[in-house]
């Protein structure tokens, strides 16, 4: 489902360039959920800014869905690919009604007006469809969070790719949230990338789990690795025990 | 637990906020000694404002009462304002959550960990420099000398924290409350943090009151815990296996293990909660 090769992204000119991404390969299959982990500062939200389009300065090669995509995406590459961010406080406009955000992505792709398809977004993540005129303010963390997730689903994508989606919320909602995530994967067949610091987060939801650290990977762990605590290299062992988990 | 002469005695805490009947703390008890009590909880359960409450730092529009309140043997809520600000940062400091906005922005970080000295411990200017020096040193900040001069946006989280840590403890305080001490910080650095706020915490004898949501960490942390639920203490534990309470457990149950795999997360059963509340 998604191919990187080589994939290398640096912010600056001269001397204040810094090479963030130091060409990195890496491949999801369709269906799959893959989690990279790091610290602040790693690259792992860079590596998926890169994959969402939203940067346009990488280099190597990325291909979606068995095609190579460009740096300036088409239309239906974009709707490939639709992104859930750190923080719904953020991430939703203030001033718009709930039917304007979910609405939104829908025209701007130039797909119909979207407002018939608000109250059966809302209703697939969970939330009563009368939420559509309220503002992002008469709602709690997790209902926004819900809510960017129906966003990030409006326009039919195979990929999401998942931003410390659930950082910025409660354990008892995290839950909530990571459920959801996982009913909708099992129901639309998506493919997940799932970028967090939290270990044991990456480590319920995802398939794989690559340990990001200073730009490249270090370390690749399966799910049986995850369960006996198994690690290949010093910087995931670190990790493990400073998440209180060995 | 407690010792015989606790720091900080806790009797029926109430916190109202302005014409509100809603208890935003109801009834908390506790006596801290020379010890670790970490106090946990979602998101409006009550956890910080218990904080604020006893460094009387809530709004004016908070009325806070409690049958005891009291810090080192005195009565705390009979305290002036020019006596409360005599307590603070002295004899009890409170570690807030995000450095960034809890120091200066606009001052090198050697100043304000030296004009803590200056307010505290009625030296001299240059010996308030040598002191703050020494209590940077002591919290592991490489090149003290350097740091010093650099200015919060400079520094990175770790170390913004430690920089809090050195100032907060320079006085000695007898408690100090950390409210989400390490949840702005990377897991790498949060243990070190933890680490060394004990240390300083058990080398003056003092009480530590940690606030946190991260049930897990708290309970690696802290001798004992205190889990609040919508303002009330609904339970006390020295380990978490003992947790009885249906909150407790959900909260527990909620936490993804990697150990233990599960398909779905256990949710909070909101219902099963307000019973027992009710049956309590």
């Amino acid at each position: 489902m998604i191919e990187v090769e080589e994939l290398a992204v640096a912010f600056g000119e001269g001397d204040a360039r810094r090479q963030v991404v130091k060409s990195v390969s890496f491949s999801v299959a369709r269906g799959e959920t893959l989690g990279i982990v790091g610290e602040s500062g790693c690259g792992k939200s860079t590596v998926l800014r890169s994959l969402a389009g939203l940067d346009r300065h990488w280099q190597g090669r990325i291909s979606l869905a068995g095609r190579p995509v460009d740096k300036r995406r088409t239309r239906d590459q974009l709707m490939l690919a639709q992104m859930v961010f750190q923080d719904p406080y953020g991430s939703i406009h203030p001033r718009h009604r709930i039917e304007r955000v979910l609405a939104e992505p829908v025209q701007a792709m130039k797909k119909g007006d979207g407002w018939d398809r608000v109250a059966s977004a809302l209703e697939q993540v969970g939330l009563p469809a009368a939420f559509a005129g309220r503002f992002p303010h008469e709602l709690s963390g997790g209902q926004r969070q819900r809510v960017a997730i129906a966003r990030a689903l409006m326009l039919e994508p195979e990929i999401l790719l998942l931003d410390e989606p659930t950082s910025a919320l409660d354990v008892s909602v995290q839950a909530e949230v990571l459920n959801l995530l996982s009913d909708l994967r099992d129901e639309r067949q998506l493919t997940y990338v799932l970028v967090s610091h939290d270990l044991a987060v990456i480590a319920h939801m995802c398939d794989r789990v690559l340990v990001m650290q200073d730009g490249r990977f270090v370390d690749e762990l399966t799910k049986d690795d995850l369960k006996a605590g198994r690690t290949h290299a010093q910087y995931s062992k670190d990790l493990f025990e400073a998440s209180f988990l060995a | 637990m407690s010792a015989p002469d606790p720091v900080l005695k806790v009797h029926n805490l109430s916190v109202r906020f302005a014409r509100s009947q809603v208890r935003a703390v109801n009834g908390v008890s506790f006596d801290l000694g020379a010890e670790r009590l970490g106090v946990v909880g979602e998101s409006g359960s009550g956890k910080s404002t218990v904080g604020r409450a006893i460094m009387r730092l809530l709004p004016p529009s908070a009325r806070v009462e409690a049958d005891i309140l009291d810090f080192e043997g005195a009565p705390l809520l009979s305290c002036s304002a020019g006596q409360m600000r005599n307590l603070r940062g002295n004899r009890m400091a409170l570690i807030m959550q995000d450095p960034r906005y809890s120091l200066n922005p606009v001052l090198p970080v050697g100043r304000q960990v030296a004009e803590a000295a200056l307010l505290h411990l009625k030296v001299s200017k240059s010996e308030a420099r040598e002191r703050a020096a020494h209590m940077l040193e002591r919290v592991r900040i490489a090149d003290v000398g350097r740091t010093m001069e650099l200015y919060p946006h400079q520094i990175s989280g770790g170390m913004g924290q430690r920089v809090m840590i050195a100032m907060m403890l320079l006085a000695k305080p007898r408690l100090v409350i950390a409210d989400e001490p390490t949840s702005a910080l990377d897991v790498s650095v949060r243990g070190d943090v933890l680490k060394l706020l004990d240390e300083l915490v058990a080398e003056n004898n003092s009480g530590l009151l940690l606030i946190s949501h991260d049930i897990r960490m708290v309970a690696a942390f802290c001798q004992r815990i205190l889990v609040m639920y919508k303002g009330d203490v609904v339970e006390t534990l020295t380990r978490l296996e003992d947790a009885q309470h249906p909150y407790t457990r959900g909260l527990i149950a909620a936490l993804p293990d990697p150990r233990h795999p599960v398909h779905r997360l256990q949710t909070l059963d909101r219902l099963a909660i307000e019973a027992a509340e009710v049956r309590v």
